[in-house]
């Protein structure tokens, strides 16, 4: 049954690669495998893990408040019937009220408080200087409410340039994490699903 | 100058797969973040309460779960009690697959030593709610059974009673949903571990001390596993990630060098 398993997925892999040379109906049959998959995959686990223990359980033992998130679910599910769409509306105002009102301070605390905070530092290193230089320099370059020249356009330049640095790291990474899965991806082929023909059992060292 | 790009597809193949078949033993070197996050755990007293959140999926699974199987071997050999849980439904799996890999080296029990509450959709509204209340939140664990029961919970009633908690994070929901939580409003010691593609994102994250330490990709993986001394994957692949970013440096060089050459010629005539 591993076996099995283990062929299965090398020959989606190959089917899914072979959209390298050209695209392909084997390509798109394994590109629907996997969606299909997924989908089904995210709704039985959502079921089972969350419908079930979070839901349907606890309303059965009584906890009869949760009959209110569950009308504003089967509202949400309403989308997928056009006559009666504009009621999945509710829901959705909801989710976006609550949100909003439960995260909106938080996530200015972490993501601009906390990181301006982080750029008071003393200039006693050349990281620390290079940091503020970076982040004064780089937010002059979004101040459009100037023209971008003289003194003012300079530092907009040098603003440029330390983006063009964080897009260079940046790329650099997306590489990195690019070979990264065709690393994993050769790493079965070579070693799970190779061994599996006896003229290769030697691979890997199985 | 026109090469088709299969021509190039097959150059990467090649300076992929030969170093893995053959591999030329580069040294994997610990960098600050991910020895950062080494030092933290180290430190940790011993019985301590570590939460892992696998937040990713099958497509980043070679830079993830190495790391996955990395933070176990480190969990278990110092004695933690291990919480494991999931905000992305394939994680659960994961959790479930590096647990049996991991648990049984070091004689530890489910239920006694750690515990999978599984997956819970939600992403914030999750992490929030076990802010408040993780027997509440995760009233079953991965097998169905009542969370109350499972010995290794005793006393956990919400983030005060966690020592750690690290994200294993591919995207949405991740480590910036566990940093406005469970770091901004919990005040909770947090690592992460992510993609290569997220991690220049996440390094503002690092420099603010929102996170204590981070690892970054396939290499961060590999730099973790030579810190607790169990090789896999990550570092094996670590001798083909150099010779394909020495190759597509080569190949930038060569363009450029093919470009500028293209355009002297052109201003001569």
């Amino acid at each position: 049954m591993e076996i099995l398993g283990i062929w299965i997925a090398a020959l989606l892999t190959l089917a899914l690669y072979s959209f390298l040379y050209k695209d392909n109906p084997v390509y798109k049959i394994a590109e629907h495998i996997f969606v299909g998959i997924s989908a089904g995959y995210w709704l039985a686990r959502s079921y089972r893990d969350v419908v079930l223990p979070n839901f349907w359980n606890p309303l059965l033992e009584g906890n009869f408040l949760l009959i209110i998130p569950g009308i504003l679910g089967v509202m949400m599910l309403m989308r997928i019937l056009p006559k009666i769409g504009w009621i999945s509306r509710w829901s959705l105002s909801f989710i976006i009220g609550m949100t909003s009102g439960l995260f909106l301070i938080t996530y200015l605390q972490s993501n601009a408080v906390d990181q301006v905070r982080a750029t008071f530092l003393p200039l006693n290193s050349i990281n620390n200087v290079l940091l503020i230089f970076g982040v004064l320099t780089g937010l002059v370059y979004f101040f459009f409410s100037k023209e971008h020249k003289g003194v003012f356009g300079v530092t907009a330049k040098v603003g440029i340039y330390f983006l063009m640095v964080a897009f260079g790291a940046s790329f650099g990474y997306t590489v990195m994490a690019r070979i990264s899965l065709l690393i994993g991806r050769m790493q079965f082929l070579l070693f799970e699903w190779l061994p599996t023909i006896p003229l290769f059992r030697g691979l890997g060292g199985g | 100058m026109n090469l088709d790009r299969r021509v190039i597809f097959l150059f990467i193949a090649l300076a992929v797969i030969l170093p893995l078949l053959r591999p030329l033993g580069l040294p994997v070197l610990p960098s600050k973040p991910v020895q950062k996050m080494y030092d933290v755990i180290e430190d940790l007293p011993d019985g301590s309460r570590v939460l892992l959140s696998f937040d990713y999926g099958s497509s980043t699974m070679p830079e993830l779960y190495p790391m996955s199987l990395a933070l176990l071997h480190h969990c278990f050999k110092r004695n933690f009690k291990v919480i494991t849980m999931a905000l992305w439904p394939e994680g659960a799996t994961f959790a479930e697959q590096a647990l049996k890999e991991v648990a049984e080296e070091y004689g530890k029990t489910y239920g006694e030593d750690y515990v999978h509450l599984g997956f819970k959709s939600g992403g914030l509204v999750v992490i929030s709610a076990m802010g408040e209340n993780i027997p509440e939140t995760f009233p079953q664990d991965y097998q169905g059974k009542m969370v109350k029961e499972i010995p290794v919970m005793n006393g956990v009633q919400n983030f005060q009673d966690i020592d750690l908690i690290f994200d294993l994070s591919a995207g949405d929901p991740g480590i910036p949903a566990w940093v406005m939580i469970a770091q901004g409003r919990h005040q909770k010691v947090l690592g992460g571990g992510c993609t290569a593609v997220s991690a220049p994102q996440y390094f503002a994250y690092l420099q603010s001390g929102q996170l204590v330490g981070l690892l970054g990709g396939m290499k961060g993986a590999a730099e973790y596993e030579v810190l607790v001394e169990k090789k896999g994957t990550a570092t094996a692949g670590m001798d083909a990630q150099s010779m394909a970013h020495s190759l597509i440096i080569l190949l930038i060089l060569l363009a450029n060098i093919a470009f500028f050459s293209q355009k002297m010629k052109k201003e001569k005539r």
